[in-house]
């Protein structure tokens, strides 16, 4: 059978170029980096190496504004509470945000609402994309700071970071962007970009697991998250991981490098893809179809639940996911799916399918045989397929 | 979240799905907000289950309690049917994830639903036979 991981936005398989690049760092290179002796020293060159390369493949303006973390949540926690807790003191208690932002924005915000703080969430309409015009409107004297994602990581849907940014810049209000998803996908530039705060993670990217960091502009007022010893300019204590922050400057390295000629593939296959199964009836594309991450499909089939989908892709060799929270222990259905507007029955048929460099016209044909054949099985028992057929009738 | 091979084994290969053309009991249980519909179609003869089937919109595991609960009552007389708990459908099944547990709940009060529906069919208030 041909096994397919579909998967990539949830991680991605380790390259093996990036590996090669970190072993020596587990190994021989093992020293602390905060040590005087050569061991130590080498590690430390490789760690300010990685920082520079990395502020420059995001457009920051100096190394010393990267700061490593432990991935895309802390990031995105030490960015939201660091600049409010900074904040609070001189008066600012309210933060601008999405509604479809992932959890560890939105449960971040949902904490400082209990230290006084006022979150306001933005539309993401139905297509899901947040409306500058929107985040302007909403920006009041005692506005801290304003963070909206730079790719959704359900539905894909690139946001209008430039124009938020040069909302946020003219009303002198900061503004964080959660790009997990995109990095890699789009062409980031936090100077250009007007952008205070930048999360990232390296898994997603064919990096390894555990390694993130937070791009904090020079002058941005930030409390500090993680206390302890003097690490990355006394902001963030730990000792640095020195092979994933390589592993994470040769991971972005490779995905700058070849991104234009990637994302042109991936998109092919995806609107490929869209195409054929948009030919199931009662199908939906969630999010806008051309402001979107060239490797995501996300879709709705109504009558059908979406964990039954994606068992029964996974026996038939196709690894995927769904913005269906039965998975995640809640009755609910995806807040993403939720926030642009889909009714709760609909939402819970979805299907996201994410794909990487390695995804081939082949794999793509398979999917488009197989779900059609997945959908139908299940709408054969489903009595609320079979409701809405009857409906159709009348 | 992992699933037991049985109820993978009972979503792979559901037991007893369809409909029953004048059954002589239907249940339906659970709505589609929630992401979870069964609906048992029972034909009762001599006051046993001759033949069950059903139909449901849910997870892995809502189809699975299905198949399951299905199984369990065939054969079985009208009133054991009435005894059938949530709690023997999961032990049949060898355990399901703590958030799915309301599946198994669901089942039960189908295959309930079903059975009231033939007991009020025959004129009989369902509501004193079962037990609360």
């Amino acid at each position: 059978m041909r096994e397919i991981y579909a998967d990539n936005s949830a991680t991605t398989k380790l390259s093996p170029a990036v590996l090669e690049k970190m072993l020596p760092y587990l190994t021989e290179v093992y020293g602390n980096p905060s040590s005087i002796y050569r061991v130590g020293g080498r590690a430390k060159e490789a760690l300010e190496a990685a920082r520079e390369r990395i502020a420059k493949n995001l457009g920051a303006a100096r190394p010393g504004e990267i700061y490593f973390t432990s991935g895309g949540s802390e990031s995105d926690n030490w960015a939201i509470k660091g600049v409010a807790r900074a904040l609070k003191k001189k008066g600012k208690n309210h933060i601008i945000t999405s509604k479809f932002e992932h959890h560890a924005v939105l449960h971040t915000c949902e904490s400082l609402e209990k230290e006084g703080f006022e979150i306001t969430y933005l539309d993401v309409y139905e297509n899901g994309i947040v409306r500058p015009a929107d985040v302007a409107a909403a920006i009041r004297d005692t506005t801290a700071l304003v963070s909206v994602m730079y790719a959704n990581n359900e539905i894909g849907t690139i946001q209008p970071i430039a124009e938020i940014g040069a909302v946020c810049r003219e009303r002198g209000v900061f503004f964080h962007t959660d790009a997990v998803q995109a990095a890699g996908y789009v062409k980031i530039d936090v100077t250009a970009q007007n952008i205070d705060l930048l999360s990232m993670t390296a898994h997603k990217l064919h990096g390894p697991k555990g390694i993130g960091l937070l791009y904090v502009r020079r002058g941005v007022p930030i409390e500090t998250l993680i206390h302890g010893g003097a690490q990355e300019r006394g902001k963030r204590a730990g000792t640095e991981n020195v092979a994933g922050v390589v592993g994470l400057d040769a991971a972005l390295q490779i995905a700058v490098d070849g991104m234009e000629a990637r994302n042109k593939k991936l998109a092919a296959l995806r609107d490929r893809l869209i195409d054929s199964l948009l030919q199931i009836e009662r199908s939906r594309i969630n999010g806008d179809r051309v402001s979107r991450l060239p490797n995501n499909v996300n879709m709705c089939f109504e009558g059908i639940e979406g964990e039954s989908l994606l068992l029964k892709l996974d026996f038939n060799g196709i690894s995927a996911s769904s913005g269906s929270a039965c998975t995640s222990g809640s009755l609910d259905p995806s807040h993403v799916l939720l926030a642009i507007g889909l009714p709760h029955e609909i939402a819970h048929g979805s299907m996201r399918l994410s794909f990487s460099e390695e995804t081939t016209e082949e794999d793509i044909d398979y999917i488009a045989r197989v779900v059609p054949e997945v959908v139908t099985y299940l709408r054969n028992m489903s009595p609320l397929w079979e409701k809405i057929k009857k409906e159709e009738e009348l | 979240m992992v699933y037991s091979e049985k109820v993978l084994d009972h979503f792979a290969n559901p037991r007893n799905v369809g409909e029953i053309e004048n059954a002589d009991g239907i249940g339906e249980v659970g709505n589609s907000k929630c992401g979870d519909i069964m609906k048992m179609y029972i034909k009762v003869e001599d006051g046993t289950i001759s033949d069950v089937k059903f139909k449901t919109f849910g997870c892995g595991a809502a189809i699975a309690t299905s198949s399951m609960a299905t199984e369990l009552i065939k054969g079985k007389s009208v009133d054991e049917a009435l005894q059938l708990t949530n709690k023997a459908v999961m032990e049949a099944l060898d355990g399901l994830p703590p958030v799915k547990v309301h599946c198994s709940v669901l089942a039960e009060e189908a295959i309930k639903a079903a059975v009231s529906d033939y007991y009020e069919k025959q004129g009989i208030d369902p509501e004193i036979l079962i037990e609360k």
